[in-house]
């Protein structure tokens, strides 16, 4: 803070003017350092609206140091006239004067002297005007007095390079009343208290302003993953369409479920050491339902069912091979057949999200794991004008118009569905996509090492946002 | 999928028009097939091997299309051509025909391949022109074939050879490898059988193909009535029969151990071709048990109408299928249709499979979109509905959400948390690529601290959860293993907070509405643990049963993990709440 001293003048003076005040004059006027009052200018300001000051930059003209001297002393040429008595005054004295060799060629050029060089005991100078008028000096002293306006542009250039004047630039504060002004200062207060409201205080109070430009603190909280949340949204989806939730959590499937029953032939090559994990331990599944086994080894090796099958040495072997599951479908597959044991069937429309994996090539969009989300409706004479319908109303809901691109779908093969039990008659139309890839696409991010795993930043998952997939 | 990479222009002179790339896009995704890539040669080798590697490469631009797994006669640019341009075309209608002037070419199969490669057919192209593309693209079916339907040889290994410079009738047969000696494809000198494994030791392509036969007494080799070795299949061909620009007339051949897939795969080298030349001789072949002619085509009868939810005429889906390649005509009873399924589309297995077509054909967004009215109520499954619950509970208690991989190192659930792997009860991986994927998880702690070491320049402290499965082995599971639903988290400080994870445990056992307490409430006893520091860990048990630990990290532990700070840590076991 200020001096208070000062701050009380600067706003009496304030005050008494009509318009405004410059600091440079009230600093003048005071007769103390214009940074003194720039600092009362600050404080004052930081009160609020006691007054306003407008900054402004003005320019003048000062007197160098050598210009001082003339003024005061008179120029160099003037004062080698009046040293020079009327018996003149050789040229090598003269030339030892402080001010003998400047003067001596103005005073030459003005004819103010003359140089006798053949004169006895040397060169000798003469006076040859006894009054002069000394206009340097005359135009010094007027810009000294502050009135260098009178001068001509061309004079005041003239006496620059003779580097006797130089232009200077003051920044000064122009200083009127504020909105809020007064001759008296009350400290602000910088926050609400108890006791303020508690005495009534407040009311008497003036409080500083906050600064709306600043960020409020960051909050310690805690945070939900954005692909979890993006999960959430898309289990709500299928819970507002009357899909039932499946039971997912079992990571480790055999190839029957997995590929068998869903009529992929042994020889597939996803089935292949390059697509799939397969396990050393626990290596095989060995419980089956038996007959179930029997009629999709059949369906395999010999056809049935109207097919033609794919004519091949079905083997149980390859059947019992247990993996990682490279889809859910498995699950799927393992519904369907349960919902074909029941006594009646029953139509269902089911749904799940969880992990899948394949031991595929790694690269920005493929992980060796990825969340699998499937829908799966069956009943009788479900028709592809219905699968096309579901998947309209799906995808709108996930404000997705150009949904082919994202997923698969379609209806259950028959060779996959008779053998379990179905009903004839009854089509199981399913479509799937990956969780990832429309969460990648929601949150602008182009690797997917960036949203899953445990690599990812942190700070990723405290910005995220909430996950409104239709808007 | 695999992808089929093919010059735009050819492909676009062959369908007779141009396209851009986005109608062309749009002209695959209605055949069922993917526009994947837009590339050239030049690019290929520039990302894979560097600029200056590229440089001089072709710049011919190539489309690379994936196309279904089962659709063998979408494997080259001749397919591919047919299979988009059906609605243009009378769609072709191959014929078996026996050569006018001599005896038809017979291969005759002895039963010494019965124990190494049983199965074998074979067929003649006569009267051919190649032209330099027509050529490298019946090289690269072959190529295509051969990685695909023929599981890289394994299941089905093609020969083609110049007619004209070998004689039949042909014999298939397996010898020992010391008694097969020719000179195989580009080579200079003969080998025997024993010399050719040694020698494609070293060869970069050959080398993967050894394996299918190497072990065996017996190698399958084919020779002509003059003692030519044609080829030792699925190794190499002979060199004396090899093809080539002139080549008038090409004989194939197809050994397998799948006899079905033989059949297709000759079918597909046969009909892709034939196209080009006037006439195809497609003969007999003796196999062993007698004679293999190709069946006539085969016919399918179904009943299309409930299959597309649209009353259409039995009549326009004839014409859709005929207009598909599938020759058909409305029965009798005018609700059937017969279909003739030609040998280029063995993925036709099923009725089912026509009438994809027939949809395909009409157009899959052309088909009105209807509700169906399968009235179902919705449930949630319970143990998901808690893990969502519990989520949502933990984040309101300052906590955040990792998100950490199921599959991980052995080192990372074992050696790192100073356990043994036999206790671990992990489930193992037997073909991982990396370290990374030895095994599932049987904690989600490795996962979580994993995540607080990629993360050490984040601001403390850091408190990170979890709820999501391991996998532990289970003999009472039909696969032997089963999921576990855990629930973990890390407090990771300057000072250990053994209190706050407590305070986080007391909270979860608020929140699933469990008293302190012993007999039906929850409380802790002081447990030994060798990740945790000793005498800094507990055991939690609720309603009598040991749910998960707690506890502060051991030394080593934050060490392996590469932390410098202390960390405490909760883990339980969420199913016994259900």
């Amino acid at each position: 803070m200020a001096d208070t001293g000062l701050v009380e003048t600067l706003l009496q003076r304030v005050e008494k003017v009509d318009g405004g005040l410059d600091s440079q004059d009230v600093a003048t006027s005071l007769g103390v350092d214009h940074q003194a009052i720039v600092g009362a200018v600050k404080s004052l300001q930081a009160l609020g609206d006691v007054i306003s000051a407008e900054q402004r930059s003005s320019k003048h003209w000062e007197l160098t140091g050598e210009g001082c001297e003339i003024a005061e002393q008179g120029s160099h040429e003037a004062r080698v006239v009046s040293s020079i008595p009327e018996e003149g005054m050789p040229q090598s004295q003269l030339m030892k004067l402080a001010f003998g060799k400047v003067g001596f060629s103005k005073a030459m050029s003005n004819k103010w002297i003359r140089l006798d060089k053949g004169h006895e005991g040397g060169p000798r100078i003469f006076k040859t005007v006894e009054r002069l008028e000394d206009l340097v000096r005359d135009k010094l002293l007027l810009v000294q007095k502050g009135q260098a306006s009178e001068l001509e542009e061309k004079e005041k250039n003239e006496l620059k390079k003779r580097k006797l004047l130089s232009e200077v630039t003051v920044k000064s504060y122009w200083i009127t009343k504020g909105s809020c002004f007064s001759t008296t200062i009350t400290k602000q207060e910088t926050e609400l208290t108890t006791e303020m409201i508690a005495s009534g205080s407040w009311k008497e109070k003036k409080f500083k302003p906050y600064n709306f430009e600043a960020m409020g603190v960051a909050l310690d909280c805690g945070h939900l993953h954005p692909l979890m949340k993006v999960r959430t949204q898309f289990r709500q989806i299928f819970l507002e369409m009357g899909f039932t939730e499946m039971p997912t959590n079992n990571f480790i499937e055999s190839s029957f479920w997995n590929f068998d029953s869903l009529f992929q032939p042994q020889q597939h090559p996803a089935r292949d050491q390059h697509d799939t994990f397969f396990l050393s331990d626990p290596a095989q599944a060995h419980e089956f339902p038996q007959d179930y086994l029997e009629r999709v080894r059949k369906v395999h090796s010999e056809g049935g069912f109207g097919s033609q099958g794919y004519k091949y040495d079905w083997k149980i072997e390859e059947a019992q091979k247990n993996i990682l599951r490279t889809h859910t479908t498995a699950v799927s597959a393992r519904m369907l057949y349960k919902l074909a044991q029941q006594e009646k069937f029953t139509p269902v429309k089911y749904f799940s999200i969880d992990r899948v994996f394949r031991n595929e090539t790694l690269d920005a969009t493929h992980l060796a794991e990825f969340h699998q989300i499937e829908g799966v409706v069956a009943d009788f004479g479900l028709t592809l004008g219905d699968l096309m319908g579901i998947l309209h109303q799906f995808f709108n809901k996930l404000g997705l118009k150009k949904w082919v691109e994202v997923g698969n779908s379609g209806m259950f093969r028959p060779e996959m569905l008779l053998p379990m039990g179905l009903p004839e008659g009854v089509t199981v139309i399913a479509w799937g996509l990956s969780l990832e890839r429309p969460t990648m696409i929601k949150y602008g991010i182009n690797n997917i090492r960036e949203l899953v795993g445990h690599k990812v930043n942190l700070q990723m998952v405290y910005d995220s946002p909430v996950c409104r997939l239709d808007s | 999928m695999p992808t089929v990479s093919v010059k735009r222009d050819l492909l676009f002179h062959a369908l007779g028009r141009t396209y851009t790339d986005e109608e062309f896009d749009e002209l695959c995704f209605e055949f069922g097939l993917e526009l994947d890539e837009i590339t050239s040669e030049k690019d290929i080798i520039s990302r894979e091997q560097g600029d200056t590697k590229a440089e001089g490469a072709s710049d011919v631009i190539l489309y690379k299309i994936d196309v279904p797994a089962n659709r063998y006669d979408l494997l080259c640019l001749e397919g591919l051509v047919r299979g988009l341009q059906v609605f243009k075309m009378e769609a072709p209608r191959y014929r078996r025909v026996s050569p006018a002037s001599s005896e038809p070419q017979r291969l005759v199969i002895t039963k010494e391949t019965t124990a190494v490669r049983p199965h074998a057919v074979a067929a003649v192209l006569r009267n051919i022109t190649f032209t330099q593309e027509r050529y490298d693209s019946f090289i690269e079916l072959q190529e295509k074939l051969h990685q695909n339907v023929c599981r890289k040889r394994t299941l089905v290994a093609i020969g083609t050879h110049d007619l004209d410079t070998i004689s039949g009738p042909f014999t298939y047969t397996a010898k020992p490898p010391g008694d097969i000696r020719f000179k195989p494809l580009n080579q200079a000198k003969e080998y025997t059988a024993q010399e050719l494994m040694s020698l494609y030791k070293t060869d970069s392509h050959l080398r993967h193909y050894l394996h299918i036969i190497e072990d065996e007494a017996v190698y399958p080799v084919i020779y002509d009535s003059n003692g030519i070795v044609l080829s030792m299949p699925p190794i190499i061909n002979g060199d004396h029969s090899k093809i080539s620009l002139n080549t008038k007339n090409v004989f194939i051949e197809c050994t397998a151990t799948d006899l079905t897939k033989a059949k297709i795969v000759l079918d597909m080298m046969v009909t892709m071709f034939c196209e080009y030349f006037c006439f195809l001789l497609w003969e007999n072949i003796l196999e062993p048990t007698g004679q293999y002619v190709h069946s006539d085509y085969p016919h399918s009868i179904c009943n299309p109408q409930p299959f597309f939810g649209i009353s259409e005429s039995t009549e326009h889906i004839a014409q859709l299928l005929t207009k598909m390649c599938l020759r058909s005509e409305v029965m009798s009873d005018g609700e059937q249709i017969e279909v003739e399924i030609p040998p280029t589309r063995s993925d036709v297995i099923h009725a089912c499979d026509i009438m994809e077509d027939a949809a395909m054909a009409y157009g899959f967004n052309n088909i009105p979109r209807t509700t169906p009215r399968t009235y179902t109520i919705a449930n949630q499954l319970p143990l998901n509905k808690l893990s969502e619950l519990l989520r949502q509970d933990l984040a309101a208690a300052g906590f955040t959400e990792a998100l950490t991989f199921a599959l991980c190192s052995q080192e990372d659930i074992a050696d790192k948390l100073l356990k043994n792997i036999s206790e671990t009860r992990a489930c193992r991986i037997s073909n991982p690529k990396t370290a990374e994927f030895q095994v599932a998880r049987t904690t989600l702690l490795s996962g979580l601290l994993k995540t607080v070491a990629a993360n050490r320049k984040m601001p403390l402290p850091l408190r990170l959860f979890e709820i999501s499965d391991v996998v532990l082995k289970d003999e009472s599971k039909d696969v032997g293993a089963r999921n576990n639903r855990r629930l973990c988290a890390v407090y990771y400080n300057k000072s250990p907070g053994f209190e706050v994870i407590h305070g986080l445990m007391d909270r979860v056992m608020q929140l699933l509405e469990i008293k302190p307490g012993q007999g039906n409430g929850y409380h802790i006893q002081a447990a030994d643990d060798s990740t945790f520091f000793p005498g800094r860990c507990a055991e939690i048990f609720a309603c009598g049963k040991s749910i998960g630990r707690l506890g502060v990290l051991h030394p080593d532990v934050i060490n392996r993990f590469e932390l410098t700070m202390p960390c405490s840590a909760l883990d339980i076991d969420i199913e016994h709440f259900l």
